[in-house]
């Protein structure tokens, strides 16, 4: 089937980004009350999407180093200047979007039970496609403006569904900070697309070679210098950096991603773990060469070095604060943020397939965590503080089983999970770095902390006796929830086999290559010496939680075992290291009194200007209106009364002819000439 | 059809509404509602007839008015003048059918209306400078009788307020085109004789400012901006919406194709003050929105930044810049048409409160969700979210800044941020309850609140077609953009456009 829709290829693959926005359009027709119907579109649409990007895969499996399709539409024309917008096909934004339709497909049927006493259900699915559409969009974007578009669309999706609890003042109040946090880097990536834009006078990434991805934009842009003796590539992509930084929740962008947890799980799976976050990353990893393209002597760009920095410091700074917290989803949500880091720092390092097989893994792992979460919450009667469950490994088994092997993913538990592998792909990329060693430093901390703080989250969630006395019994979810998370599990399972050292056949498709089965490669020294590391960091990071949270006290207002031993440390971690304040402090707060004092200088200055102006022309009119009582008007009416006796003679001139008024606006208007030239001469 | 009827159809549908005998008043609405369809049928079928034959030469009609000044009767309508023709026409309609309930003295009421749009279709397509200026004079008194009459919050103060500013500006156009006319000779008052002839550049320096300054408080340009907010709140509905529509357009419209062409070189020493006025408009606006507790008045501050957008693009003096510029004055033409016909119609006649606390008591979302979607809608148009209109305007004038002042960038982003921040505030405390509404109705009070009437079907129609408008432009800019590109070749911008 796939050979005979290759030809059609091109015009099928719109349809995967436009099958669920058609949805979201049909949907937000249907009146209230149609909710089951709503949500029966809206997985039809995304079956659809996700038939036609798998089929789009299989179209990509042969290794070529060309883009399987690059087309270009126009878009708008300006005289000879066209704006081009275009699909492409490569196995980039092949895996990506089997990824999103995949995993979204899953959540979205998970969605169907756990949303069912949801009142607007239907509006529920009606964003969630237009979330869809929008993130593939992204994906498949063959011009950097079509990206742009779908990321700030994806951020509206975002931005609806974060406050779809609107009555929750949290709930507004993150969807408001999502969504304007996430443009202030958004901002940065527009103007660094405007400057690519007027350097190389295109948006295309491929376009039969005067793409921005091709060599010759590549090479003018890093040619092309700016201030201070930056390539204009260099500078561009720092900008574009900074709008990856928005969307994908970095060190010191990240703040709004906790918060976004305000939104319904499915809803936190989907965007904030899965997919929308990991959009910065795949915009790095689809502008790379760009990042690339002015490399100095020691083979390091700033932009790329500044890339595998920010990464290492938000890994390791959000495992750590995720080690201080007590809701279960702000946990996921900073290892979120964490395994993000990772991303960026492979990305920075030159591992552009290890970011990107790491983001697909992840959001395989991600999801299935943040489902499981949903449902452990579920059966708890929406209680989401780990403190107060405990022992729910015997009550629900199975959501137990999924967790445990998304946990174990996600801490990287070797061999068979695909954590292990994809993680230890991005620690490779981190070692062999020419531009040091701190980013590999910063991600094995990180990756040490990972496994401390899930392990520290399953055993306060699944084991000990339950904490938290006198509640309803917790009950293990019904089937529609759980099938999707086995199908996850599975997923989170199975990607191990693409991304070994022994075959690494995601790597090199990447790259267009053929990949070969090499099993001695496991044992080269190098590789050898890596599996050592990961090892260790697993063995002491579950090792050191095991044996501070094994035994917890069966009291749920008990403080963190940590807690005593790090004293004001843990308070400061249990405030996220206190960025909330700083920028209510240091921006918002400056910013309101800012708005505050415009405000005044409206109100005090021009209106009562205005006011006084007004006043003025007021008093005029009274002081000439005496004069004119007093004085002109008894001389008017004793004009009138001789003028009445020759009014039949002035009539003439008032026939009601506008000829005739605009003769005598001329005049006054010659008489202004006069005036003009008599005082410029 | 040719463009003429867009004027003529308005004039002649005022002059219907007047001969109306009185007890058929309630039919003055169809009357105006076939005026304004015929006014945009003929702007679209011209619009059309241009795409189709772009290297036709443009409609035009002349004919001798007053000889011995010069004056003639010279209408014209390349591309751009045609897409403003098809913004007023949709502004028309939709600000008819958001008047439809309107039952105090209607037959005034639609003359006035009608002859506001008639004076609009002349302005965008007079040749003739006079001719210009005339039709920009029949637009005042008219605006002044709507709010007047029709207004409500402090309506005088409103009303005079925006017809001392209009009267200001009216004269420092009368006495810039003056100087115009006689240093060109003082023959003709021909627009494309007044560019084509040689000022001196002292003439230009110091007569630019006053031809732009006239146009520019029509625009709402920082600091002359004041009438516009208190305007707007003042005026009844569909007055609002053909203020922030299209009158202020005719200020933009008249400092992009008079002023600018006129005096190329005094622009060209004008323009960085011009770029730094714009870019503290597009600040101050946002800022002031960001602080405001009535509805209307943050939609009003909103158009003072959002026109803001359209100053800076003139004042880049590119082909990015006035297009975008030309793009977001029809783009904020019906998105603010939207906004002030909701804020002002829909919401405003069911509640009678534009506060924003006080609207949170009412629970919109629930009792007209119809109005919240359309609202969420067109707040996210006037973030300038990709889809809308706003989006390839914005784009465009961010295009144009970075040909020309880069440095500004940060300040303009800074904007669209600020934007962000006040449109999300402003819909979600007027539509989406509040904390203390909420709490209120959990113990009894907002209960209290009766319910509101469901939609109507011209309240429906208009925001559907004001929509549709401006998501057409967001999706598939190409013909509108073509054409404004057609208005962009004519020989006024070539000395400023295409320099060597």
């Amino acid at each position: 089937m796939a050979e005979a829709l290759t030809p059609h290829l091109p015009q099928l693959l719109w349809l995967v980004p436009l099958l669920p926005m058609i949805a979201a359009g049909v949907i937000a027709m249907l009146p209230n009350g149609c909710g089951k119907l709503a949500s029966k579109v809206a997985l039809g649409a995304l079956f659809g999407s996700c038939l036609i990007a798998l089929i789009a895969l299989v179209c990509t499996l042969a290794p070529s180093s060309a883009p399987t399709i690059a087309t270009a539409h126009h878009w708008f024309c300006y005289g000879d200047e066209a704006v081009k917008v275009g699909v492409l096909l490569d196995p980039m934004s092949a895996s990506m979007a089997a990824m999103v339709t995949f995993v979204a497909f899953c959540i979205f049927v998970y969605s169907t039970g756990y949303m069912e006493t949801e009142q607007r259900f239907g509006r529920f699915f009606g964003f969630l496609s237009l979330f869809c559409g929008a993130m593939l969009m992204l994906v498949l974007a063959n011009s950097l403006l079509l990206l742009f578009m779908a990321w700030e669309l994806v951020g509206l999706a975002s931005y609806l569904l974060i406050g779809f609890y609107f009555k929750k003042p949290a709930a507004a109040a993150a969807a408001q900070k999502a969504f304007i946090t996430t443009r202030v880097g958004d901002m940065a990536f527009l103007i660094g697309m405007i400057w690519l834009y007027r350097e190389s006078g295109t948006l295309m990434f491929y376009d039969g070679g005067t793409g921005l991805l091709e060599t010759n934009a590549l090479e003018s842009l890093a040619a092309a210098t700016t201030c201070g003796g930056l390539a204009v590539s260099a500078g561009a992509s720092l900008l574009l950096l900074v709008g990856a930084m928005g969307k994908s929740g970095q060190v010191p962008l990240h703040t709004w991603l906790p918060d976004a947890m305000e939104g319904p799980t499915p809803v936190s799976a989907l965007i904030h773990a899965a997919t929308m976050v990991a959009a910065g990353v795949f915009l790095v990893a689809r502008t790379h060469p760009i990042f690339q393209a002015a490399v100095d002597v020691d083979g390091a760009s700033i932009a790329l070095s500044a890339a595998a920095w920010i990464g290492g410091v938000t890994a390791l700074y959000a495992a750590l604060v995720a080690m201080a917290q007590t809701d279960i989803k702000r946990i996921l949500a900073y290892s979120t943020v964490s395994q993000l880091g990772f991303m960026m720092i492979a990305l920075g390092t030159g591992g552009v397939a290890a970011a990107m097989l790491h983001l697909i893994c992840h959001a395989f792992f991600k999801a299935l965590l943040f489902l499981s979460a949903g449902s452990v919450i579920h059966g708890c009667h929406d209680e989401q503080d780990i403190r107060k469950m405990g022992g729910l490994r015997k009550t629900m088994p199975k959501t137990f089983l999924v967790y445990a092997i998304g946990m174990m993913a996600l801490s990287g538990f070797p061999f068979f999970f695909s954590g292990f592998w994809s993680k230890e792909a991005v620690l490779h990329s981190a070692q062999v770095w020419q531009g040091g060693i701190g980013p590999f430093l910063l991600a094995v901390a990180a990756a040490l902390l990972t496994a401390f703080y899930m392990t520290r989250q399953a055993l306060m969630v699944f084991f000990g006796s339950p904490r938290k006395p006198g509640v309803d019994h917790p009950h293990e979810s019904p089937k529609v929830m759980l099938v999707p998370l086995y199908v996850l599990a599975a997923g989170a399972v199975l990607l191990s086999v693409i991304g070994t050292p022994m075959w690494q056949w995601f790597e090199k498709w990447m790259g267009g290559e053929a990949a070969e089965f090499d099993g001695g490669a496991l044992f080269h020294g190098h590789a050898l010496g890596l599996l050592g590391v990961s090892l260790a960091i697993v063995t002491v990071g579950v090792g050191a939680s095991w044996k501070i949270y094994r035994n917890l006290s069966a009291d749920s207002n008990a403080p963190d075992p940590l807690e005593e031993k790090l004293g004001g440390v843990w308070g400061f971690l249990v405030a996220a290291m206190g960025f909330d304040t700083l920028y209510e402090k240091a921006i918002i707060k400056p910013l309101a009194s800012l708005a505050c004092v415009i405000n005044s200088i409206e109100r005090n200055i021009f209106v009562p200007l205005m006011a006084a102006l007004e006043g003025g022309f007021k008093l005029f009119g009274r002081l000439t209106g005496s004069t004119d009582e007093k004085g002109l008007n008894r001389g008017f009416d004793g004009v009138c009364s001789g003028m009445k006796n020759r009014a039949s003679s002035a009539s003439d001139a008032q026939v009601g002819r506008p000829q005739g008024y605009l003769r005598a606006i001329g005049l006054g208007m010659s008489v202004l000439l006069i005036l003009y030239f008599w005082l410029s001469a | 059809m040719n463009p003429a009827w867009t004027i003529i159809s308005a004039f002649a549908g005022a002059l219907l509404v007047l001969l109306l005998p009185a007890r058929m008043a309630g039919q003055s609405r169809i009357i105006a509602l076939i005026a304004s369809l015929v006014g945009a049928a003929a702007a679209a079928v011209s619009c059309l007839t241009r795409l189709n034959g772009m290297e036709s030469d443009v409609w035009s009609f002349k004919s001798d008015w007053i000889p011995s000044f010069g004056i003639q009767f010279h209408l014209a309508a390349d591309g751009l003048a045609l897409t403003l023709l098809m913004l007023t026409g949709v502004v028309a309609i939709a600000g008819v059918l958001f008047s439809w309930n309107v039952t105090k003295r209607p037959r005034a009421f639609f003359a006035y209306f009608l002859t506001i749009i008639g004076g609009v279709y002349g302005v965008f397509l007079s040749q003739d400078a006079f001719l210009l200026f005339v039709c920009y004079e029949i637009v005042i008194l008219p605006k002044y009788m709507l709010i007047a009459i029709w207004g409500s919050t402090n309506r005088e103060y409103g009303a005079m307020k925006l017809t001392m500013y209009s009267i200001g500006s009216s004269a420092l156009i009368l006495l810039g085109l003056v100087v115009a006319y006689a240093a060109a000779g003082g023959t003709s008052f021909d627009i494309a004789h007044l560019a084509a002839a040689e000022y001196s550049t002292e003439l230009q320096n110091w007569a630019f400012p006053i031809l732009f300054l006239g146009f520019a408080v029509l625009a709402g340009m920082w600091p002359f901006h004041t009438w516009a907010p208190t305007g707007h709140v003042a005026a009844p509905t569909a007055a609002s919406m053909l203020l922030a529509g299209v009158v202020m357009k005719l200020g933009a419209f008249g400092a992009l194709c008079i002023a600018i062409p006129l005096f190329p070189d005094g622009f060209a020493v004008w323009q960085p003050f011009i770029a730094g006025l714009a870019v503290v408009g597009i600040l101050y606006g946002a800022f002031t929105a960001l602080q405001q507790k009535d509805l209307k008045f943050v939609i009003g501050y909103s158009s003072v930044s959002h026109m803001g957008f359209v100053m800076l693009g003139l004042a880049t003096a590119t082909h990015w810049g006035f297009r975008g510029a030309a793009l977001q004055m029809i783009s904020h033409g019906v998105i603010a048409g939207l906004l002030f016909g909701i804020a002002g119609r829909v919401v405003y006649e069911r509640t009678h409160t534009r506060d924003l606390t006080e609207l949170g008591g009412f629970n919109l979302w629930k009792s007209l969700p119809g109005a919240a979607i359309a609202f969420t809608l067109a707040t996210a148009a006037s973030m300038g979210l990709p889809g809308f209109s706003g989006f390839v305007a914005e784009i465009s004038v961010v295009i144009g800044v970075w040909e020309s002042y880069p440095w500004l960038l940060p300040w303009v982003a800074l904007g669209i941020i600020i934007t962000g921040a006040f449109s999300l505030r402003a819909m979600y405390r007027a539509f989406f309850p509040d904390s203390k509404a909420s709490s209120a109705e959990t113990m009894g009070a907002g209960s209290s609140t009766p319910p509101l009437d469901p939609l109507t079907w011209p309240e429906i129609s208009a925001m559907a077609l004001l929509l549709i408008v401006s998501l057409s432009i967001g999706i598939y800019p190409k013909p509108w953009v073509t054409l404004i590109d057609d208005g962009l070749r004519s020989p006024l911008f070539q000395s400023i456009l295409f320099q060597p």
